[in-house]
C-alpha cells in the first residue's frame, strides 16, 4: 500500500513540475506586460527601467531560475496588476472557490447516490427511466446558460434569490446548485449502473433471504460495493470543478481563484497565473491522495496490490 | 406501429441494418434523439449556404424582437437579437461552426489517443510510460483552464481553438485504447494469429483494432457532447471562436448583456446546445446496451410490451 502511494504522489510530483514549466513559458509567450500597463508614448528608457524593475530583461531561462529558487522559499512573486504579493492574493481567493466546489461536490454526491440507488431497485421501472433521463439532462446543461436561465428565473423574475455577488446564504444557492448539476447527472448515471450490478450479485440475495430491510440492503450492502466505479468518476467531476467554477464565479461575480485566474490571463500578470496553476495542481495532487485511501479504505484487496 | 408480415420469424436472416433499425425503434427516447440529431446535421450542411445571408441581415425595426414577432415575418418566431436579426436563422446556421469545431476536435483527439493507445498498449515498455506520463500531465490539470491559457497565448481562432480541444482530450483515448489493447493482446486467438506468423501490423490491425473499435466509437458519441460543451464556454469566455463567425455559445454570451430585457437572445442558443448534447448522450447510452450482448435482450424484449 505504501509503496502504491508512493509510486502515485511520485507521478503527481512529475505531472506538477511538467505543468509548471508548461505554464511559466506559456505565460510569457502572450508578450511583454510593459506593453499593456504602461501609456504607448512611454519613453525607451522608463519603459526599459520598468521591465528591468520587474525583471522581464533578463533571458527567459535566468527568468525561469529566479522562479524557481523563489518557489522553494514559498516566494510566488509579487502580482503587478495589484502589487501585493500573489501567495495573499491566491490564499485569499481559494477558499471561496473551495467551499462552492465542496458544497455543489456534496449537493451532487448526495443526490446521485439517493436518486441512483433508488433508480437501480428496479430497473425500466418508471423512477428508473425518469432518473435516467433526467440525469442525462443534467449532464448534457452548459452550465454558463444554466447559470443565466437560473439567475433569470428566480433572481429576476421571481425575486427569490440574488442576483450575484458574495453575501450571506443565500448569494451561495444559485452557483452552487448550478455548479452541482452536471457533476449530479454523471455520478447518478454511474450509481444506477454499478448499483445494478451489486443488487445483482449472489451476497445481496443471501442477505434479502436472511431477511434484511431493503433499505438496508440498498444503501448498506450494495452501496458499498458500489462505491469504487463512483468515487473514480466522482473524483474526475472533483477536478472538473475548477472548469465549472471559472464560469460560475465569471458570471455570478465570486471572487474565487478561477476570476483571479481569468483576470491575471487578460492583464498578463505572468505571477498570479503561476501562483494560481500551482495551488490549483497542489488541491488537485491532495484530492487524488484521498481518492486512493479512499479506494484502499473501501476495498481492502487494493492494499495487497 | 403497424405490422403487415406474418408475426412468424422468417428463416431468412435480416440485414444488421434492419436489426439496428429495428432496436433503435423499439427504443422512442433514443429514436427522437436521432431525429433530433439528423436535423442538427441538416442545419450544419445547408444551413449556411441556404440562410447565410438572411441569418445576418441587420433589421432595426426588429431590434430585441420577443418571440412569436410574426407579423415580422415567419422567421422572428424565436425573437431576433439587438441588432434584429432573426434568431432562428442564426441558431441553424450557428449548427455549422458548433458542430464543425466539436467533429473536428474529436476526429483529431480519436486518431491521436487511440494510434497513441495502441503503440503504449501494443510495446508496454519505456515508451508506453512516456506516453502515460504526457497523458498524466494533461489530466493533471482543469482542460478549461489550460485551454484559457493556451488560447490566451496564440489567440483564439477557429484552428487553434480546434487544436486546444484535441489536444486537452486525447488521454481519454490513449487510456481507454492502452487498457484494451493489453488486454486483448493476451488474449487467445492474438497468440493464435501470432504463431501462425504474422505481423505485429496485422495483428494490430485485423485482430486488435475490431475488438476495440464499438469502445471507441461510444466514447467519441459522449465526448463530442463534452467537446461542444467545452467550445461554448470558451466560447461564452470570449475564447473561442471569433466574430463575425459565430458559434452557440457565443451567441449565448452576446445574449448576457441583455438577459433581463431579452432573455430570448440567450435562452434559445443554449436550448440547441443542450438538447443537442442530450441527444449525443442518449445515443450513446443506446448504442452501449444495443452493442452489448448482455444488456440487448432488454431491447429486444420491449417489443411484446410495446408492439
Amino acid at each position: 500500500m505504501s509503496s502504491y502511494v508512493t509510486n502515485r504522489m511520485l507521478h503527481s510530483a512529475i505531472s506538477m513540475v511538467g505543468l509548471i514549466i508548461l505554464v511559466f513559458f506559456l505565460s510569457r509567450l502572450t508578450g511583454n506586460p510593459s506593453d499593456l500597463y504602461l501609456p504607448i508614448d512611454t519613453p525607451a528608457d522608463v519603459r526599459a527601467a520598468f521591465s528591468k524593475a520587474n525583471g522581464f530583461d533578463d533571458p527567459l531561462l535566468i527568468q525561469f531560475q529566479h522562479f524557481v529558487v523563489n518557489l522553494f522559499r514559498f516566494d510566488f512573486g509579487t502580482s503587478l496588476r495589484q502589487e501585493r504579493p500573489v501567495l495573499t492574493l491566491v490564499l485569499d481567493a481559494f477558499p471561496t472557490s473551495l467551499m462552492l466546489a465542496a458544497a455543489a461536490m456534496t449537493l451532487a454526491m448526495v443526490v446521485a447516490i439517493v436518486a441512483g440507488a433508488l433508480a437501480a431497485r428496479s430497473p425500466n421501472g418508471v423512477l428508473d427511466r425518469f432518473v435516467n433521463i433526467l440525469s442525462l439532462a443534467g449532464a448534457s446543461l452548459p452550465n454558463f446558460w444554466l447559470a443565466l436561465v437560473s439567475v433569470l428565473v428566480f433572481a429576476v423574475w421571481l425575486r427569490w434569490l440574488p442576483t450575484s455577488g458574495p453575501g450571506g446564504p443565500s448569494h451561495w444557492v444559485l452557483p452552487v446548485v448550478v455548479l452541482a448539476v452536471r457533476p449530479c447527472g454523471l455520478i447518478a448515471q454511474v450509481v444506477r449502473g454499478a448499483m445494478i450490478t451489486a443488487l445483482s450479485s449472489a451476497y445481496v440475495k443471501t442477505a434479502r433471504a436472511k431477511g434484511v430491510r431493503t433499505r438496508s440492503i440498498v444503501f448498506v450492502h450494495a452501496l458499498r460495493n458500489a462505491m469504487l466505479p463512483i468515487i473514480t468518476v466522482a473524483g474526475d467531476q472533483a477536478t472538473g470543478m475548477i472548469n465549472g467554477a471559472v464560469v460560475i464565479e465569471m458570471i455570478f461575480g465570486f471572487p474565487g481563484i478561477g476570476r483571479l485566474m481569468m483576470e491575471s490571463i487578460q492583464y498578463r500578470d505572468f505571477a498570479v497565473i503561476q501562483g494560481g496553476v500551482i495551488v490549483t495542481a497542489a488541491a488537485i495532487f491532495a484530492l487524488n491522495i484521498v481518492i486512493d485511501l479512499a479506494y484502499a479504505l473501501l476495498d481492502p484487496r487494493i492494499k495487497h496490490a | 406501429m403497424t405490422m403487415t408480415a406474418p408475426p412468424i420469424v422468417s428463416s431468412a436472416e435480416p440485414s444488421s441494418l434492419r436489426v439496428s433499425l429495428g432496436l433503435l425503434w423499439r427504443d422512442k427516447f433514443a429514436c427522437v434523439a436521432v431525429l433530433f440529431l439528423l436535423a442538427v446535421a441538416f442545419a450544419a450542411i445547408f444551413g449556411p449556404w441556404l440562410l447565410g445571408a438572411s441569418a445576418t441581415k441587420i433589421n432595426l425595426m426588429a431590434r430585441n424582437a420577443p418571440p412569436l414577432s410574426m407579423h415580422l415575418g415567419w422567421h422572428y418566431i424565436l425573437g431576433a437579437d439587438a441588432l434584429g436579426r432573426s434568431i432562428l436563422l442564426r441558431v441553424i446556421v450557428g449548427a455549422q461552426n458548433t458542430m464543425m469545431l466539436a467533429g473536428c476536435a474529436v476526429v483529431i483527439s480519436l486518431l491521436v489517443g487511440s494510434i497513441l493507445g495502441f503503440i503504449a498498449g501494443f510495446r508496454n515498455d519505456w515508451t508506453s510510460s512516456l506516453v502515460l506520463r504526457l497523458a498524466d500531465i494533461l489530466m493533471s490539470f482543469p482542460s478549461l483552464l489550460l485551454a484559457m491559457i493556451v488560447l490566451y497565448v496564440l489567440s483564439p481562432g477557429l484552428t487553434n481553438v480546434i487544436l486546444v480541444l484535441a489536444i486537452t482530450r486525447i488521454p481519454i483515448y490513449l487510456r481507454t485504447t492502452r487498457a484494451e489493447v493489453l488486454e486483448i493482446r493476451e488474449r487467445t486467438f492474438v497468440t493464435a494469429a501470432r504463431v501462425m506468423g504474422a505481423s505485429p501490423w496485422r495483428i494490430v490491425w485485423r485482430h486488435i483494432r475490431p475488438t476495440v473499435t464499438p469502445t471507441l466509437v461510444t466514447i467519441a458519441t459522449l465526448e463530442f457532447a463534452f467537446v461542444m460543451l467545452s467550445e461554448s464556454s470558451l466560447s461564452f469566455l470570449g475564447l473561442g471562436i471569433q466574430a463575425p463567425e459565430f458559434t452557440w455559445g457565443a451567441m449565448v454570451a452576446q445574449g448576457q448583456s441583455y438577459l433581463g430585457t431579452a432573455w430570448w437572445v440567450a435562452f434559445w442558443p443554449g436550448l440547441a446546445i443542450t438538447l443537442t448534447a442530450m441527444s449525443l448522450n442518449l445515443l450513446a447510452n443506446w448504442v452501449r446496451i444495443a452493442s452489448d450482448p448482455v444488456q440487448r435482450w432488454r431491447l429486444e424484449s420491449r417489443k411484446r410490451t410495446n408492439g
